[in-house]
């Protein structure tokens, strides 16, 4: 999908989403050339099919997770499905998980949550963040379009 | 008044959500996923209750007896099976969990050594597959979900060099549709029946719809022959497609026709 600014005749472009936790996405766009902004605004089951393509509006910086939809969205997940054998990253230290964060990644049913783990701590790491905290989660699963996580 | 404007594919400028982008990606994944493996066979009927399953985990075994590397994608999402045929641990015993490691699913290694993916080992015991989203009207999105999972199965699943990956599909033909959209191109197809004529006439479209996909068809396994159920399915499917009839398998098949079928394929 594109949006137009018909009075210029430019296209526009995104500028943010917003995920408000209801199952619907907001996504902005603005004329490069006159400024006008507009929402796109889905309600939750155009949400929910744009979420089936593996796509986000407004792209991503991280890359993908293997199984991501799936773990992201099936909700009859086996707890103990996934064992994490990741190599620990030589690029710089991990960060650390603030204790009222780490409470809330408990929250992540077991069957998404290393891989939840794994974004929000490669979001952090990427910039230059040392501590994760429930503000900085919940302004990557904004940033990075995670609904539900 | 007919609206003046430039459409879709007029505009070109660069565009930070990149969807086109992101499909591209996923597809190139994939792609790249399936250069390790040397062959893709689909096991297809068109019928529900013809032994797919079955013969699928027990080509793939004989594949691998055989000295080759075989791997079994279980594609029937709602009703997977290949973990309780293929993983060492007999009965109701824990099934393994799926590692990952460097950014890839590792397949479960099965009997035989014979490599594995099912949603068997993803779901919560005795839970169908369930997605979250919006209630209404979930039939708009589950199709599109389960194509998804299909996509990630394949393009996330780090196969390894692997021979023959026989993928065993739900009955009807649709997931064959998405299999073939998925990889591109229409994988070979190995087909399975039973002998009775309801089944020929359910597994018949199923080959006439693989046909006008331009699949590869290597031929007709009749399953459970020799006891109740009676009828000519396998040779009137042959005979009708030019195809072999490749093995018409008892109820209590040997392990030869097995590995007669493995080395066939």
């Amino acid at each position: 999908m594109k949006f137009l600014c018909v009075e210029c005749d430019r296209q526009m472009s995104f500028e943010e989403r917003a995920l408000p936790g209801d199952g619907t996405l907001a996504a902005v766009f603005r004329c490069p050339a006159c400024g006008r902004v507009v929402a796109m605004l889905t309600n939750p089951m155009e949400t929910q099919l744009v979420a089936s393509l593996g796509v986000k509006i407004g792209g991503s910086t991280i890359e993908s997770q293997p199984l991501e939809m799936i773990r992201s969205s099936v909700a009859t997940g086996r707890e103990t499905a996934f064992e994490e054998r990741e190599p620990p990253s030589r690029s710089s230290a991990a960060p650390t998980w603030s204790p009222e964060a780490q409470d809330r990644l408990t929250r992540v049913p077991s069957f998404v949550r290393g891989m939840v783990k794994k974004i929000y701590t490669e979001y952090a790491r990427d910039r230059g963040i040392e501590e994760i905290t429930p503000a900085l989660m919940d302004t990557a699963r904004t940033e990075l379009g995670l609904e539900g996580m | 008044m007919p609206l003046d404007i430039r459409t879709y594919h007029d505009l070109t400028e660069p565009d930070r959500s990149g969807l086109a982008e992101q499909i591209g990606v996923q597809r190139r994944r994939l792609a790249q996923r399936m250069e390790s493996v040397r062959r893709v066979v689909a096991v297809m009927s068109g019928k529900g209750g013809v032994g797919k399953s079955f013969v699928t985990a027990l080509v793939a075994r004989a594949i691998a007896r055989g000295g080759r590397t075989a791997g079994v994608l279980d594609a029937d999402l709602n009703g997977p099976t290949q973990a309780r045929l293929l993983w060492r641990e007999a009965g109701d015993g824990p099934r393994p969990p799926l590692t990952i490691r460097e950014g890839a699913v590792i397949p479960a290694v099965g009997i035989d050594g014979v490599r594995f993916v099912s949603t068997d080992l993803l779901l919560a015991d005795g839970q169908p597959l369930a997605f979250r989203g919006p209630d209404a009207d979930r039939f708009v999105w589950r199709g599109a979900m389960e194509a998804a999972a299909l996509r990630e199965l394949l393009a996330d699943v780090a196969w390894g060099t692997t021979d023959v990956l026989l993928i065993d599909l739900p009955p009807g033909l649709g997931r064959f549709e998405e299999l073939s959209d998925l990889l591109g191109a229409p994988p070979a197809v190995l087909t399975v029946t039973i002998p009775t004529i309801e089944s020929r006439d359910a597994v018949r479209r199923a080959l006439r719809a693989a046909t006008a996909r331009g699949a590869q068809l290597l031929g007709i396994i009749e399953n459970m022959t020799g006891g109740k159920f009676e009828g000519t399915a396998g040779e009137d499917l042959a005979r009708e497609f030019g195809l072999e009839l490749l093995a018409r398998v008892p109820w209590q098949p040997s392990q030869e026709i097995w590995d007669t079928l493995g080395s066939r394929l």
